[in-house]
């Protein structure tokens, strides 16, 4: 596999600028989203790792539009592809999440309806919104008759079929019957293409009728359909054994390459980070504290809790005694003051409790969120 | 980057918030309003419950006085009644019942009644639930089955032909009436005890005490019955109202030991029959036990609310 | 040092029966099916697998919170897979589990104080109050918490200082033998490392022998001196830390090591070795329980495999010694 995805067009499919969000509960107020800023490339794979409760969860749902009815806004923008997220209607939301965003979470039992065959969850998709699908499926199916006709003994009827075709993709439509048709065989070879045996019969089974591994290369294949612009994958493997956590890591990475999808992989396995993705997004308290492209993040770790996040993974290939960091992940109902990481940071000082340092580009596209590496008067010095 | 762990971990801001898990509690309510309204409505009811014989003499309900039989003379609003007697000289807020007697005072002296039946039935409920409804869940087998199957035939004869039978067997009394209830009550107690304790004894902790070496009585009574008690206390509350409604209607077809009782039941009873002439008469006794059950309802919901989330953590 | 054994299994199994279908034969899910080892006085024996390995199963059986459905299990020299009641208790005293859960492990209406005292007041370990209280201000300590600890409540405790309490109350009946069931795995990266280098501390401490079970890699290779492979209720390798993962022998083994991406940009692979998933426990095919997914399986394997020592202290349960890299395929002989 390649080291490092070329991608295509230097622009951002995503931009997230001084996100701040708050949940209202009945024990009070919790400071989720501290003003967050990250950006994704078109065709990048990004990670998002920190640890639990450092809101990565929340900032995926933010750009979903799934926020629970407790959560505000308080400040700043998403902008996907142009659009600014937060301020769509909830229609628009809800044909955004068809189409251009999907999510993919750590539990695919609790996700997948069970009293529906993986065949009707499939094709509620397309249902939801046939006019959005039109070309996708038509396209295959046009792909498709292409290779049966330069094949041996074609069907006869295909050229015919292909002149329907043509007409519904000019006209943008599609009758009942031809759309359940169309979408059936697109989402087998979608199933075909996650890798699961057997994909016509995997269609008509049941979500209990299947192994945890399985059902998350369903879910892939359900976010795959809709050739979303960025795939969030929220913890998807933390649930599955390693060695099948390695096929979907593999697959994510293939599927990347092939529909050239945007994925925020959000995660709190610094491995997985490093094995599949482009770029990494440190994240502690509500905080975005470090972003950087992965082999300098892991070459050279700037902010002190990336440091100690790093020191602290275990590692299969070496005998090595994994350090700890000081103290636990704070309670954001009331966070410390300043730099939400200055209560368990060996090297805070003066300055760290008062103010909250912003993000300075300390190297070429290497982001930290630190006063040691400056911001003290607005001025990026190197100390 | 090597730390030894110089001071041991804290968490500052969750230490200080449970200093008084009671202030917290209160916190919470203060928040709530709906359930400030009913703590203030139950706290409310028991006072003048406790406080009625000082407010009105207790032989009142004996004394009739037929020639005020039925009349109004709140000088602050009237019925368009026809006919509407005039009680002359002292005034009456609430006007009378059939018997004479100011609805005002029969009100205040029925309550401490009703609520005692009330907390009578509810606590036996629980003590006969959690005491079965445990047994059955832990001991499972046998023993389930058999408090099952009681349980399920007390369960399947409608209530009030169950206590109708009783109470014209046992004589009517309010003992009888209490017991009546009582029976027709608590198969809804042990299976919800039973049901909380087959969830409390598959956790964790429960294994852990049982790989500690803890026996089956130290962990039913000093762990599992108590994790599990919690939705049948909120259940008690709820049903006080419940209970005292089902005495209302228990008296007000007639099971009553005396139909001169100050009792919410039986001035009901009397309001009905007196509904074009005297329509106070079933209005006040009737807001009377809407109020209570409310209030006893709003605070056990509001008590479920606010605690169980935190549980839930 | 004469090291003895503190515990041996002899073909330990446990089974569950499954409802069978309109079939009258009765099926099973052969959670543990056979498992011979024994734990060294003084060790940290690992015990690693993916789901449906029968590790926790293993963990739970030998800890008697389940009865064997066959099997031996011989614990400081005592036959206790057939104990009940009074026997059973006073094995108790001797052998501690820590779960995986810290937030279900602790009754949360329970004070840290009674939780603590409890275990005391069960197995009669001290003779007055005052001593026990000691006995817990100083275990409260010792497990890096402080003492106006003792009257707080669960709930007021992150997942980390949870565990720290439950191996407190393990340690309070003062054990010889514990079993660690994923301690870590529930809590996050940082906290994980400060409750393993205290697990460390205290074994030296109090003299302890662990059972350490984990799917983790990377953090059995941290903790312990040898390790145990299991795959659907056996153990198909077993060895010395540095041995299994420098040179492991069984397919499965190797499989899983390749599997575990490493925190190390530079250093990426092809990750995905071994196609499909784990297959059920229930209905196990006749013959090597690896062989659908094994790379290597040949005719031979229809037989089930011996238990082999194919060098001084490593065995493992496989027809054949494989070399990875040029995969000459070496078959094994009766006796090594």
């Amino acid at each position: 596999m390649s080291q490092a995805h070329t991608q295509e067009g230097g622009d951002d499919i995503l931009s997230i600028q001084e996100l701040k969000l708050k949940f209202h509960t009945y024990a009070g107020e919790v400071s989720a989203l501290d003003g967050i800023k990250l950006s994704i490339k078109k065709g990048e794979l990004l990670g998002l790792v920190g640890e639990s409760g450092c809101g990565k969860s929340v900032t995926a749902l933010a750009i979903a539009g799934l926020l629970p009815p407790n959560a505000e806004v308080t400040g700043g923008d998403v902008v996907l592809d142009g659009k600014n997220v937060l301020a769509l209607k909830p229609e628009e939301m809800r044909l955004a999440r068809l189409k251009d965003i999907a999510m993919i979470f750590q539990d695919p039992m609790t996700y997948l309806n069970p009293v529906l065959t993986i065949g009707s969850q499939m094709a509620e998709i397309t249902r939801a919104e046939p006019k959005l699908f039109v070309s996708t499926l038509v396209n295959y199916r046009l792909r498709q008759i292409d290779k049966q006709v330069e094949g041996t003994n074609p069907n006869p009827g295909l050229p015919a079929e292909r002149e329907r075709l043509r007409h519904a993709l000019e006209s943008q439509s599609l009758g009942r019957k031809e759309l359940n048709e169309l979408t059936r065989s697109y989402a087998i070879s979608l199933l075909r293409s996650v890798r699961l045996p057997e994909p016509e019969k995997v269609f008509e089974m049941y979500p209990f009728e299947l192994s945890g591994g399985m059902r998350q290369r369903v879910m892939i294949a359900m976010a795959m359909m809709r050739r979303p612009k960025l795939l969030l994958a929220d913890e998807i493997t933390t649930a599955l054994d390693v060695t099948v956590q390695a096929q979907i890591l593999h697959l994510l990475k293939d599927l990347r390459s092939e529909i050239n999808t945007s994925v925020l992989l959000i995660t709190h396995d610094l491995a997985i980070v490093a094995e599949v993705c482009d770029r990494v997004a440190v994240m502690y308290a509500g905080n975005i504290v470090e972003i950087a492209e992965v082999h300098e993040l892991f070459r050279n770790p700037l902010h002190p809790y990336s440091k100690g996040l790093l020191a602290s993974v275990p590692r299969a290939d070496l005998t090595r005694t994994p350090d700890s960091i000081e103290g636990s992940v704070p309670d954001l109902l009331s966070p410390p003051s300043g730099c939400r990481f200055h209560p368990r940071c060996p090297k805070a000082f003066e300055v760290c409790p008062s103010r909250k340092p912003s993000m300075i580009e300390v190297a070429p596209d290497h982001y930290v969120s630190c006063f040691l590496y400056g911001g003290l008067n607005g001025k990026n010095n190197n100390t | 980057m090597s730390h030894e762990m110089k001071q041991p971990e804290k968490n500052p801001a969750k230490s200080r918030r449970q200093h008084s898990d009671l202030r917290f509690a209160l916190h919470l309510l203060r928040q709530n309003p709906i359930v400030m309204a009913g703590l203030v409505i139950s706290v409310a009811t028991v006072v003048l419950a406790l406080l009625s014989n000082l407010l009105v003499n207790g032989a009142y309900w004996h004394q009739q006085n037929l020639t005020l039989r039925l009349c109004w003379n709140n000088p602050a609003f009237g019925w368009p009644v026809t006919n509407l007697f005039n009680c002359g000289g002292q005034v009456y807020p609430l006007g009378t019942d059939a018997y004479g007697r100011s609805l005002l005072q029969m009100i205040i002296l029925a309550i401490p009644i009703d609520l005692q039946i009330a907390l009578e039935v509810v606590a036996s409920a629980v003590v006969i639930g959690v005491v079965f409804g445990s047994l059955a869940a832990y001991m499972g087998g046998l023993i389930d089955e058999v408090i099952l199957r009681i349980t399920d035939i007390f369960l399947a004869v409608p209530w009030i032909l169950l206590a109708i039978v009783l109470i014209v067997v046992l004589g009517r009394s309010l003992t009888t009436l209490t017991l009546a209830i009582i029976i027709t009550w608590w198969p809804w107690y042990v299976r919800l005890m039973r049901s909380q304790v087959i969830g409390e004894k598959e956790k964790l902790y429960v294994e852990r005490l049982k790989m500690m070496g803890a026996g089956w009585p130290r962990i039913l009574f000093l762990h599992v019955i108590p994790n599990s008690i919690y939705p049948i206390l909120v259940q008690s509350t709820l049903d006080i109202g419940s209970v005292i409604l089902t005495v209302s209607a228990l008296t007000f077809i007639g099971l009553t030991p005396n139909p001169l009782l100050p009792e919410l039941g039986n001035l009901s009873n009397q309001g009905i029959e007196y509904f074009f002439t005297a329509p106070w008469l079933i209005i006040f006794p009737g807001l009377t036990i809407l109020i209570i059950s409310l209030g006893f309802n709003l605070l056990g919901d509001g008590i479920r609310d606010i605690f169980d989330p935190r549980l839930r953590r | 040092m004469e090291r003895t054994t503190i515990l041996e299994t002899k073909g330990l199994a446990k089974w569950y029966p499954t409802r069978g279908g309109p079939l009258s034969e009765k099926m099973y899910l052969r959670a543990v099916d056979g498992v011979t080892l024994s734990i060294r006085k003084g060790e940290t024996l690992g015990l690693v697998g993916e789901s449906g390995c029968g590790k926790t199963t293993f963990g739970r059986t030998i800890m008697r919170l389940t009865e064997p459905s066959s099997g031996s299990i011989v614990f400081d020299g005592e036959e206790i897979s057939k104990l009940h009641g009074r026997g059973l208790k006073h094995v108790r005293r001797r052998m501690q589990m820590v779960f995986q859960d810290p937030y279900a492990s602790l009754d949360p209406r329970q004070s840290v104080r009674s939780t603590l005292l409890e275990p005391m007041r069960i197995h009669n370990v001290v003779s007055s109050k005052a001593e026990a209280e000691r006995l817990a201000e100083d275990l409260i300590e010792k497990v890096g918490l402080n003492q106006d600890h003792l009257s707080r409540f669960p709930h007021e405790f992150s997942g980390g200082q949870r565990q720290r309490i439950t191996i407190a109350a393990a340690l309070a009946v003062k054990p010889t033998f514990m079993v660690l069931d994923e301690p870590t795995s529930s809590l996050d990266v940082s906290v994980q490392a400060q409750i393993l280098r205290l697990l460390k501390k205290l074994q030296e401490e109090f003299e302890l022998t662990y059972l350490f079970i984990s799917h983790n890699m990377a953090v059995i290779r941290q903790v312990c001196d040898r390790i145990a492979v299991m795959y659907l209720g056996r153990m198909v390798e077993l060895a010395d830390t540095k041995t299994l993962f420098e040179n492991p022998k069984h397919p499965y083994t190797k499989a899983l090591l390749t599997s575990v991406p490493t925190p190390d940009p530079t250093r990426r692979k092809e990750l995905a070795v071994l196609e499909g998933d784990v297959p059920s426990a229930v209905g196990i095919p006749v013959g090597c329980r690896f062989r659908s997914r094994c790379a290597f399986a040949a005719e031979k394997c229809g037989v089930s495999p011996p238990l082999v020592e194919v060098e001084k202290n490593h065995w493992i349960e496989c027809h054949y010694d494989i070399d990875f890299d040029s995969h000459a395929q070496l078959e094994l002989g009766q006796g090594s």
